[in-house]
């Protein structure tokens, strides 16, 4: 059976379908994303002073990140343009490139980012006990400069048990008196082989740096991996139009994988663009 | 909109987060008194004016192709 409309326009919309379906579709993705954005937004605002976590992620992997999905919305782009131009060599070229890149992100995130921070711990001392960890804490100088007090120790879980954590420091907490530590680090500082052992009745919450830790995990989690699927789904249909398959389709009707292409292309600059948010969302601000 | 104006908007978009990098990274440099920030900045704003560049170079390919969809 014939799908009508796949090149030509429809007289009553002026549009080919696939067109106005990807655009449906695309609205219907900015009403999810943007309740996910406007969560995390409306979470921040109302966050009590000092507790939302702050430059926890790694900004040159971010930014890497960000210029190979901006490059691969330009390789996309040019795919498509060779296909108008009818050079079936060069677009197989870009759409490689295309793919290529999101594989790279999708690589990055799953293997490097996530898994960071999945082996990350911290707890959150309470407060009638911040005074017992001021060593690790450093609150007297943070006062009198006017910052906000830390209630979180955060490293690596060395080992527990029934009533210690012991903890491998963050530099942030095994010196937590050097000014340097007020700031983000350009290049995460490693955990340091100092040990602080935490006793767990002056916990108030402990856990790994998972969806669990806090509203900023949760949302860094969700959204990203909302982001993920995406940028999955989008590689896959990449793939399918980058096979020889689509070579067949080329050689009937060259304007159809062209229109293909440009709806799939549609796709991964949106999904490219909400990056374009994710990012100073939550590795800058 | 077509995928030239849609990769025209990305452009801007992207080219707009490249330039607001530049700036926290000047920002977070004064403030905090991080030099190496201002490495970080240096790139995004060449980062940004890369952009301008291509978007410039993309918009009248386009136009001298006739790809008008």
């Amino acid at each position: 059976m014939e799908i009508p409309y796949t090149v030509s326009t429809r007289p009553d919309t002026g549009l080919w379908n696939a067109k106005i379906g990807i655009w449906l579709f695309l609205a219907s993705e900015v009403m999810l994303f943007g309740a996910l954005f406007s969560a995390y937004i409306f979470l921040r605002i109302d966050a009590a002073p000092g507790t939302w976590p702050h430059g926890l992620l790694n900004v040159p992997v971010g930014t890497m990140n960000t210029a190979i999905l901006i490059l691969s919305s330009v390789t996309v782009v040019l795919a498509w343009a060779a296909l108008k131009m009818r050079r079936y060599r060069a677009y197989w070229w870009y759409m490689l490139a295309t793919i290529t890149c999101g594989v790279i992100f999708l690589t990055v995130k799953l293997a490097y980012e996530w898994p960071q921070k999945f082996e990350h711990f911290g707890a959150y001392i309470k407060p009638e006990a911040l005074a017992k960890y001021e060593q690790y804490l450093g609150n007297e100088r943070r006062i009198e400069k006017g910052f906000e007090p830390r209630i979180e120790i955060t490293g690596h879980l060395h080992s527990q048990n029934a009533k210690e954590y012991e903890v491998a420091l963050d530099p942030v907490n095994a010196d937590p008196d050097n000014p340097v530590m007020d700031r983000p680090h350009f290049f995460p500082l490693p955990v340091t082989d100092k040990i602080a052992t935490i006793e767990k009745a002056d916990v108030q919450r402990a856990t790994m740096f998972l969806p669990t830790h806090s509203a900023y995990f949760a949302s860094y989690f969700t959204i990203t991996g909302l982001h993920g699927l995406h940028v999955l789904g989008g590689v896959i249909v990449f793939i399918y139009m980058w096979l020889p398959v689509s070579k067949k389709l080329y050689q009937r009707n060259p304007e159809h994988l062209a229109n293909r292409v440009e709806v799939s292309g549609l796709f991964w600059h949106f999904v490219d663009l909400v990056w374009i948010f994710v990012f100073p969302l939550f590795y800058l601000l | 909109m077509s995928l030239k104006g849609f990769h025209i908007v990305f452009i801007i978009f992207s080219t707009l987060l490249a330039l607001g990098v530049g700036l926290w990274c000047v920002w977070v440099d004064l403030v905090e008194g991080a030099p190496i920030y201002l490495a970080g900045a240096i790139a995004s704003f060449v980062a940004a004016v890369a952009l301008i560049v291509y978007g410039v170079w993309f918009y009248r390919k386009m136009k001298r192709l006739r790809i008008i969809t």
